[in-house]
């Protein structure tokens, strides 16, 4: 199968959807003309014009807001939000407006609108522009919340979400951005939401990451294996909708699960996993549920102090081996 | 300012029937109110009202001068937008019941009313949270090349929300077909206008987004609908965006049973003695199109329509509580999103 990386497959998603509909159109912050500040949206103006690749101003509240008024007069938008961190920004948008349109006018509401964020660190940038803010949002009904890690995941859950009709939050690592990976050429290739992946087998515990953290969890699992423990890792792909099941099926497996993500310990995506298997599935498991996540305070700009900060590899494979009693 | 026509211009310019409507639908507005918070206070009606009582001529003006195809966003006083484009009584009141046949299924309530189908965006409980709906929309309306506009309504407390600036600098760079539609009524909530804002004239802001502020008469019925008609015509034409100040009154506290500390009964009477229903019905009267027995007429037929609808909204039915995880998505995979 074909190879390409994870932006790669981004931008191929929105320009087949382009080219197939001509209600889909991006805007966001140098989109156009900058060819996007992380290349996402590469040769996307030459081929649509301003038309429909549309440079705003630095307007995080109207590229949201005016995302959401296109969608409800029929439009397709996709819009981009150039670091997570600026979501905040546009918090009543999001919050208030995209979240709430159609439960607040009685499910009339449609609102076909694709919010493409950046997340994660990448590498002394600071504590504004650093953030994994998946979570903060996991707490708003209304919206959908999307984490690929690969860029096959990448397309065809980005083609899934502008596909459909609910606002989708979509958040892409930048870190990920180089990943290659095979990605199938059929232009009807989706991956539905609400199902997980399970992306390595295994007996001994199970690894639930988030976004970037899969990559890492298939590090340590390989790391892992040559210690005698035998790590099932597992991607969920969408956090909202979350698909239980899977996850709850390979606990019952391994009666041992770590969840692993970029975004602060705190509250992160893995307390609401975690309180989830500890409600449903606790009778599966032989030891505590274990957490990793960043540390609860801002990301600091020192590399050294960053890496501290941030989970990896090896905090996997300590988790893992005290869980599975090999420490 | 711009202000409307005296009796004898407005004649030559008017059919009847648009007369009619004008002091019709004005009517229904301030008698909507008046009864939704007489059934606030019986109990049929569960939240709060936010009333535009005194703003009916902007409402009103604004609204008639656009297209059934064109758009609004609205505020938390939104009942007379509601009304101005074509919202139903019945289902307004309904939907103020927390009831299954309202606008939102019982669901929205005042502050979030909406019938795309009029196209009513939404009513909206956040100060200046519509603005930047409305240049959406308009954007869409651009890229499709209709001929539709987007009016988006909001008070003196909305110029001073980022969303305002955002919306107005954005849809200035990309002329958009969008009409900012301002109700100054002097107050946002509890804090008069000049405590909280430098200037007193807001429509010199549109200065700043590089397309024409104007001022107008917002107790005049069709000196609104004159600004609006012209705003809309600039922008189906490709011209871009308009700023509207309509200076306006609300005779009523910011929610019913404000204290209003913050001004004093004299201003309330002096902005009543302009009061846009009486004066125009005067107008009406001086032109000689019509007679007291003709207003008469329209007033009771105004009345017997919002009896009609207490009366429906008193015995539709209530949502069933299972009903509360209805419509937050399209698609709920099998309810995995809850």
């Amino acid at each position: 199968m074909r190879k390409m990386t994870y932006s790669e497959a981004i931008r191929e998603a929105m320009v087949e959807e382009m080219r197939a509909n001509p209600s889909v159109f991006l805007m966001g912050e140098d989109v156009g003309v900058f060819d996007g500040v992380w290349g996402v949206s590469n040769g996307m103006l030459a081929e649509f014009g301003h038309e429909r690749v549309r440079d705003t101003a630095i307007s995080e509240i109207n590229i949201i807001g005016s995302g959401l008024g296109a969608a409800l007069v029929g439009m397709r938008p996709i819009v981009e939000i150039m670091f997570g961190d600026f979501l905040m920004c546009a918090g009543d948008q999001l919050v208030n407006q995209v979240a709430k349109a159609r439960f607040m006018s009685g499910g009339k509401a449609n609102v076909p609108l694709t919010i493409r964020v950046t997340t994660g660190a990448p590498g002394s940038s600071g504590a504004q522009h650093s953030q994994s803010p998946e979570s903060w949002f996991m707490n708003v009904p209304g919206l959908k919340i999307v984490t690929p890690a690969t860029p096959a995941d990448a397309k065809g859950l980005l083609k899934t979400a502008l596909r459909g009709e609910d606002p989708v939050l979509f958040f892409e690592h930048k870190m990920l951005y180089g990943l290659t990976g095979e990605v199938p050429e059929d232009p009807e290739f989706m991956v539905p939401f609400a199902e997980a992946s399970v992306v390595r087998e295994g007996k001994d515990v199970t690894i639930i990451g988030v976004g970037i953290m899969v990559q890492k969890a298939l590090t340590a699992a390989r790391t892992l294996s040559g210690q005698g423990v035998d790590a099932e890792v597992i991607d969920p792909r969408t956090l909202v909708p979350l698909d239980k099941d899977t996850l709850i099926k390979s606990v019952a497996k391994t009666g041992r699960v770590i969840i692993v993500h970029e975004a602060h310990r705190r509250s992160g995506p893995g307390a609401e996993i975690s309180a989830m298997l500890a409600e449903e599935a606790i009778e599966y498991l032989d030891g505590p549920i274990i957490r990793i996540g960043a540390m609860n305070v801002p990301l600091p700009y020192n590399p050294e102090l960053e890496n501290h900060v941030l989970p990896n590899e090896n905090d996997i494979v300590q988790a893992a081996m005290k869980l599975c009693g090999k420490v | 300012m711009r202000t409307g026509p005296e009796a004898n211009e407005m004649k030559e310019r008017y059919a009847s029937d648009i007369l009619a409507e004008f002091f019709r639908r004005m009517t229904l507005v301030r008698e909507f109110e008046l009864r939704a918070i007489e059934e606030r206070r019986g109990g049929l009606i569960p939240g709060f009202i936010h009333s535009c009582v005194g703003q009916e001529a902007t409402a009103v003006g604004a609204c008639m001068a656009l297209s059934q195809e064109d758009v609004i966003t609205s505020t938390h006083r939104g009942h007379g937008h509601l009304i101005g484009k074509g919202g139903d009584p019945k289902y307004m009141m309904a939907e103020l019941a927390a009831r299954s046949p309202g606008y939102c299924n019982g669901r929205g309530g005042s502050l979030h009313i909406a019938d795309f189908t009029l196209g009513i965006l939404g009513a909206n409980g956040i100060v200046g949270g519509g603005l930047p709906m409305a240049t959406g929309a308009a954007l869409g309306f651009q890229m499709r090349k209709e001929k539709r506009v987007a009016l988006a309504f909001f008070g003196d407390g909305a110029t001073n929300e980022g969303s305002f600036h955002e919306a107005a600098n954005q849809a200035g760079v990309w002329k958009l077909p969008v009409i900012f539609f301002l109700e100054n009524n002097l107050y946002g909530e509890g804090t008069a206008m000049y405590r909280c804002t430098p200037i007193e004239d807001l429509a010199i802001r549109a200065q700043g987004y590089g397309f024409p502020g104007v001022i107008v008469d917002g107790m005049d019925v069709v000196a609104v609908y004159e600004a609006v008609r012209d705003a809309r015509e600039r922008a189906i034409n490709g011209e871009g965006p308009t700023f509207i100040e309509a200076k306006t009154y609300r005779y009523r506290g910011h929610y019913e049973g404000d204290p209003q500390v913050y001004r004093t009964p004299e201003e309330i009477k002096e902005w009543q003695r302009k009061d846009a229903i009486v004066r125009f019905r005067a107008k009406l009267l001086d032109s000689g199109l019509f007679d007291d027995g003709d207003l008469e007429e329209i007033q009771g037929s105004v009345i017997e329509q919002l009896d009609n609808a207490v009366a429906f909204a008193a015995s539709a039915e209530k949502p069933a509580v299972e009903d509360a995880l209805a419509g937050v998505y399209a698609d709920t995979h099998n309810g995995l999103v809850f």
